[in-house]
C-alpha cells in the first residue's frame, strides 16, 4: 500500500485507475508530439548539425566538417550584415507605422457616430488579404507599364520596384497595408476593454480630447499595444512572400531581409550548411529582440492588476 | 459653491422619457439625495447636470449660468463615479493631481492642494500607491479627493457607497456628512438606499420612471409622503397599506378592509367625500401599529393572524395575516410583550396616524 | 433657439461633417487597392496601360475571370488550397483538443514538462525548419503531393495551449459530476468539454484557416506543379504567366479574395475574440 503525498491509501483498483489515466494522457498527446518531434525538434538539432558542414561548389561532392569555421565566415561575411540590416530596417519601417496607423483608425472608428459599424468593417478588411495577395496587387500596380502611378505622380528613376533608394520602403507599403486590416481588429477590441467611465471621470477632471487620448486611451492600452509591438517585430522578422514575388531580394540586395537570403541560400546556391547558418542567425535575432523588448518595453505597460 | 437649478428637464431615449419634466432647485450648501429605485431616472439626472449626457429638453444652471451649451470639462463641477473611476496607471497623488493640471494651476500650488485634499481625507501616507494596491474604502476616499481638490461649484456622487460593504457603508456615511458640512459644499448625491437617504440629505428628491415624485426634507417625506410610491418607498420596513372600499355605515364614512370597517379619520372627511373614491388604501406605518384583543372600533380594529415574529433585539417584527391573507407588519419595542406566533389579536391605530390615498391615482388625500 | 445655442448648434453639424468626411477620406484609401484591382480586372488590358487610367469600368469585361480560373488555374488552386487548408485545420483543432484535455483534465507524470515542450514549438521559427523538412518530406515520397503540404502542420503548441485555457476555464466540478453519471474521460470530452468550449474551438478553427490558407514559403518549397499549387503561389505563377494581360492577373487576386471574405463574414466575432484572448490579459 503506498500513502503517497495525498495521503490516500492507493488500493491495487486505485492504481489501475492512475495507470488508465496516465495512458490516456499520453494517447491523447502522442499525435501533437509526433508532429512537433519530427518536424519541429528534429529540424533544430539537425539543422545545428548541418551548419558544421561546409557543401562543395558542385552538386554530387560530398560536404566537409569544417565545425564552427562555416558559422564565422558567414556571420562575419558583409551579406550577412547588410541582409541584417536590412531585417532590422524593414521591422523600423512597419511596426511601428503598422501600429499607429492601427491604433489611429480603431480610435477614429470608435467614436458614436451612425454607421460607423461600416466604417469599421472597411478598415478590418485587408485581413481578408493574405501577403501574396497584396503583393501581385501593388507588385502589378507598381508596373511601370500600368497608368496608375505616373497619375498619382509617384513615378521615379528607375521604377520603384527596381529603384534602390524606394524598394524596401515600397514593400514596407505594401506590409503594412494588408496587416493594417488584422491590427485595426487588435487595436478596437483593446480599445473596446477601456472603461467609459475613466472617460467620463477625464471629462469631468477638464482634459480635452487630446489630453483623454494620452492620459486615458494609452496607457489603458498599452498591454494591447506592447502584445501588437512584440507580435508585430517577429512577423516582421519572418516575412518573405511580398519580398520573393515583388522584389526577390534586390535592387542591389536592397530588400535581402535575413528570410529572403536564407530561401535563396537553399534554393539558388543549393547550400544548405549555409541557410542553416543563417536560420540559427535569424532564430537567435528574434529571440533576442522578443527578450529584449519584453525586459526593456513591459515596464512601461501598465497592467490593471 | 453654487446652486444647481433644473428647469423642466427631460431626457428621451425614442419613445421612452428617462428623466420627465424634471424641475427643481439645489440651493448653495445643500445636500440633496435623489432617490428612487433604479431606472427611476436619477442618474440620469445626474448625469445631465454634468454634461455627460444632453437633455432633450429644458435648461440646467450651475451658479449664475444656464451651462446646456458648456462642455462637461467646463462646467466647474466633480463627480465621485459608482465604480470610482480612478486612473489606474496613476499614482494615488497623480490621480487627486489630475483635475489641477488641465486647468493650468502651477506644480507648487499643485503640490499644496494635492496635500490638502488627502489630509482631509486621511490619505497622507498613501498618496505614492497604485489604486490597484488600495482598499475599497481608500479607494472610495481618493475618488472624494480628487473631486474636492477643485473646490467646484458643486459635487456630484453616483451611488458613491454602494461598492462598499455593509459596516464601512455607515461609517463613511457620516463621514460624507462631516465632510459636507465642514467644505459647506452643494451635494448632488443619486443612491437607491432609502436609509441613506434620511440619514444623509437635507432634502430628499424622489423619482420614479422619470417623475419627481415629491421633495422635502427627510422628515417631512417620511411622515407626510404624497402618494402611494413615496409612502412604500421610504421607510423601513415599509408602510402598510391595505386597500379597501368606500362605505357609510351608521352614518360614518369607512374604508372596507378585510375583517373590519375602519372610519376614515375626521379631518379627511370632506376631503374623501369632494373626490368620492371608489376604493382607497389606508397606510399605517409599523411603529404606529399596536395589538388588541378586542376589536376596538374606534381605533380601527382589524383582525388578524400572527404569523412570525422577529427579534432584532432592541425591537421586534410581528408579520401579521390578515383575514384575506395580505400581510401586514407591526413594529414594537423589544420590552413590550409579544403576541405569541399562531394567536389571534386585532390590530389598532390612532386615527391621527393613518394615511388615506385614492386607490386609482395612488395620490394622497388631503385635508 | 438663442443665438449661442445656434451657432453651436452650427459647429456641432460641421464637426459632424467633418468626421464623416475624415472617416470616409481614410476608408477610400484603405479600400483603394482592392477596388482599383476589382476595376482593372474587368478592362481590357489596353485600357490598364493608358493614361490617365480608367477608373470604372464602362464595359465590365468578365471574361478576365473565367480565363483566369481555367486557363490560369485559378480553379485548381483554389481547390488545393482548400484541400490542404482542410486537412491542416482539422488536424490542428483535433490534436489541439486532445492535448489541451490531457493538460487541463488529466494527472500524469511530466506533465508540466511536457507543457513547456508544446509551448517551446511556438519559439522555433519556420526558417529553421524548412531545410530538413524538405528533406524529410522528399524521403517519405511526399514531395508535391497533399500529404506533403499538411502533415508538418498537423499540431501546434498555440492551440493545445488556447484549448487546455478554455477547458481550464470549465468549473471544476463538472468533470467529478459526470465522473458519478458514469462519464469516462472519451465521452466527457466530447459530449460536455468541447461543446462546452465552443468559442474557443470556434477562435482556433478561424485561426487554423487564416494561417493555413496564407502559408506561402512551404508550398513553394514542395510544390513544382500546377497540379498540387495552393492559391498563394498560384497567383504568384499567374502573374508571372500573364504579363500582358494584366486584368487575369487582377481576377486573379479577387478570386484569391473572395473565399476569406466570405469566411471573416460569418466568423468576425471569433476572429475578435481569439485576438484579445492573448493580447489584452497580458
Amino acid at each position: 500500500m503506498n500513502t503517497a503525498t495525498t495521503g490516500v491509501t492507493f488500493t491495487p483498483a486505485r492504481r489501475r485507475l492512475r495507470r488508465r489515466e496516465r495512458g490516456l494522457a499520453y494517447v491523447l498527446l502522442i499525435p501533437s508530439l509526433l508532429v512537433f518531434g519530427v518536424f519541429v525538434f528534429w529540424p533544430l538539432v539537425h539543422n545545428a548539425y548541418l551548419g558544421f558542414y561546409r557543401n562543395p561548389p558542385f552538386p554530387g561532392l560530398p560536404s566537409t566538417y569544417v565545425g564552427f569555421d562555416q558559422y564565422q565566415d558567414v556571420l562575419t561575411s558583409s551579406t550577412f550584415y547588410d541582409s541584417v540590416k536590412t531585417t532590422f530596417l524593414f521591422a523600423i519601417l512597419t511596426v511601428p507605422v503598422g501600429i499607429a496607423a492601427g491604433l489611429a483608425l480603431a480610435v477614429l472608428a470608435h467614436q458614436q457616430l451612425r454607421g460607423i459599424g461600416i466604417y469599421r468593417t472597411f478598415f478590418s478588411s485587408t485581413v481578408a488579404t493574405s501577403v501574396a495577395v497584396a503583393a501581385v496587387i501593388f507588385g502589378t500596380l507598381m508596373n511601370p507599364s500600368v497608368g496608375l502611378l505616373p497619375w498619382l505622380g509617384l513615378t521615379t528613376n528607375p521604377t520603384i520596384l527596381q529603384n534602390p533608394d524606394w524598394a524596401l520602403i515600397a514593400v514596407a507599403v505594401v506590409t503594412v497595408w494588408q496587416t493594417l486590416g488584422l491590427t485595426f481588429i487588435l487595436m478596437a477590441s483593446g480599445l473596446q476593454g477601456v472603461p467609459d467611465e475613466l472617460y467620463e471621470a477625464a471629462k469631468v477632471d477638464g482634459a480635452g480630447a487630446w489630453s483623454r487620448f494620452w492620459h486615458v486611451t494609452l496607457p489603458m492600452m498599452s498591454p494591447t499595444i506592447f502584445f501588437a509591438v512584440v507580435i508585430g517585430t517577429i512577423f516582421a522578422f519572418q516575412s518573405f512572400g511580398q519580398i520573393d514575388i515583388l522584389t526577390q531580394g534586390g535592387p542591389l540586395k536592397k530588400t535581402n531581409v535575413l528570410t529572403y537570403y536564407i530561401y535563396d541560400t537553399l534554393q539558388r546556391q543549393s547550400d544548405p550548411g549555409k541557410a542553416a547558418v543563417l536560420a540559427v542567425a535569424l532564430f537567435l535575432l528574434t529571440l533576442m529582440l522578443a527578450l529584449l523588448q519584453i525586459r526593456f518595453l513591459e515596464r512601461r505597460v501598465s497592467y490593471e492588476r | 459653491m453654487g446652486r444647481v437649478a433644473l428647469d423642466h428637464v427631460s431626457k428621451r431615449f425614442h419613445d421612452v422619457a428617462a428623466v420627465d419634466d424634471l424641475t427643481l432647485e439645489v440651493a448653495d450648501e445643500e445636500f440633496l439625495v435623489l432617490l428612487g429605485p433604479s431606472g427611476c431616472g436619477k442618474s440620469t439626472a445626474l448625469r445631465m447636470i454634468a454634461g455627460l449626457e444632453e437633455p432633450t429638453a429644458g435648461t440646467i444652471t450651475i451658479g449664475e449660468r444656464v451651462v446646456n451649451d458648456v462642455e462637461a470639462k467646463d462646467r466647474d463641477i466633480s463627480m465621485v463615479f459608482q465604480s470610482y473611476a480612478l486612473y489606474p496607471h496613476m499614482t494615488v497623488r497623480r490621480n487627486i493631481e489630475f483635475p489641477l493640471r488641465s486647468r493650468k494651476v502651477s506644480a507648487t500650488e499643485r503640490a499644496a492642494l494635492v496635500q490638502e485634499a488627502a489630509d482631509s481625507l486621511d490619505l497622507g501616507g498613501l498618496l505614492d500607491r497604485k489604486p490597484a494596491q488600495l482598499s475599497g474604502g481608500q479607494r472610495q476616499r481618493v475618488a472624494l479627493a480628487r473631486a474636492i481638490v477643485r473646490r467646484p461649484e458643486a459635487f456630484l456622487m453616483d451611488e458613491p457607497l454602494s461598492n462598499l460593504d455593509a459596516k464601512l457603508r455607515v461609517q463613511t456615511r457620516a463621514e460624507l456628512v462631516e465632510l459636507q458640512r465642514r467644505l459647506a459644499a452643494t451635494v448632488i448625491y443619486v443612491t437607491h438606499d432609502q436609509v441613506e437617504a434620511m440619514t444623509m440629505g437635507h432634502r430628499i428628491a424622489v423619482l420614479e420612471h422619470g417623475v419627481l415624485q415629491q421633495i422635502g426634507a427627510p422628515q417631512d417625506v417620511y411622515a407626510v409622503p404624497n402618494n402611494l410610491f413615496v409612502a412604500r418607498f421610504i421607510g423601513s420596513p415599509a408602510m402598510n397599506t391595505v386597500s379597501g372600499r368606500v362605505d357609510r355605515v351608521d352614518g360614518a364614512l369607512v374604508a372596507q378592509l378585510p375583517g373590519a370597517s375602519v372610519p376614515i379619520p375626521t379631518e379627511l372627511v370632506a376631503a374623501v367625500e369632494a373626490s368620492h373614491p371608489e376604493e382607497v388604501v389606508i397606510g399605517v406605518r409599523p411603529e404606529d401599529l399596536d395589538f388588541s384583543d378586542s376589536p376596538a372600533a374606534e381605533r380601527g380594529g382589524i383582525p388578524a393572524t400572527v404569523s412570525v415574529v422577529e427579534s432584532l433585539g432592541h425591537e421586534r417584527h410581528v408579520a401579521c395575516r390578515l383575514t384575506d391573507g395580505q400581510l401586514v407588519i407591526a413594529r414594537q419595542d423589544a420590552h413590550d410583550a409579544a403576541p405569541p406566533e399562531e394567536s389571534t389579536t386585532y390590530l389598532v391605530a390612532d386615527p391621527g396616524a393613518l394615511h388615506v390615498f385614492d386607490a386609482a391615482s395612488g395620490e394622497r388625500i388631503r385635508a | 433657439m438663442s443665438v449661442d445655442a445656434r451657432a453651436l448648434h452650427r459647429r456641432r453639424v460641421w464637426s459632424k461633417v467633418g468626421r464623416y468626411a475624415l472617416l470616409t477620406v481614410l476608408a477610400i484609401i484603405v479600400l483603394f487597392p482592392i477596388y482599383i484591382t476589382i476595376v482593372n480586372s474587368l478592362l481590357p488590358p489596353v485600357d490598364i496601360t493608358r493614361q490617365p487610367p480608367k477608373l470604372f469600368p464602362t464595359h465590365p469585361q468578365w471574361g478576365s475571370y473565367s480565363d483566369a480560373w481555367n486557363a490560369g488555374h485559378m480553379g485548381t488552386y483554389l481547390k488545393n488550397s482548400f484541400i490542404v487548408t482542410f486537412l491542416i485545420t482539422v488536424g490542428q483543432v483535433l490534436t489541439a483538443i486532445l492535448a489541451g484535455y490531457a493538460f487541463a483534465f488529466l494527472r500524469f507524470p511530466l506533465k508540466r514538462t511536457l507543457f513547456v515542450v508544446f509551448l517551446a514549438t511556438l519559439m522555433v521559427p519556420f526558417e529553421v525548419t524548412i531545410v530538413t523538412n524538405v528533406t524529410t518530406i522528399s524521403d517519405l515520397g511526399w514531395y508535391n503531393t497533399y500529404a506533403g503540404l499538411a502533415v508538418p502542420f498537423l499540431a501546434t503548441g498555440f492551440g493545445a495551449f488556447l484549448m487546455r485555457q478554455a477547458f481550464l476555464t470549465l468549473p471544476g466540478d463538472l468533470r467529478d459530476a459526470a465522473a458519478l453519471d458514469g462519464y469516462g474521460h472519451w465521452r466527457f470530452l466530447w459530449r460536455v468539454a468541447v461543446p462546452l468550449a465552443r468559442p474557443a474551438v470556434a477562435a482556433l478553427t478561424v485561426f487554423a484557416f487564416l494561417a493555413a490558407w496564407n502559408q506561402y514559403l512551404w508550398p513553394l518549397l514542395i510544390t513544382k506543379d500546377d497540379r498540387l499549387r495552393t492559391v498563394q503561389i498560384g497567383l504568384k505563377q499567374l502573374q508571372s504567366v500573364s504579363i500582358d494581360q494584366i486584368n487575369i492577373t487582377f481576377a486573379g487576386a479577387i478570386i484569391a479574395v473572395v473565399p476569406l471574405v466570405i469566411l471573416l463574414l460569418f466568423f468576425q466575432k471569433q476572429l475578435v475574440r481569439g485576438l484579445t484572448a492573448g493580447a489584452v490579459k497580458g
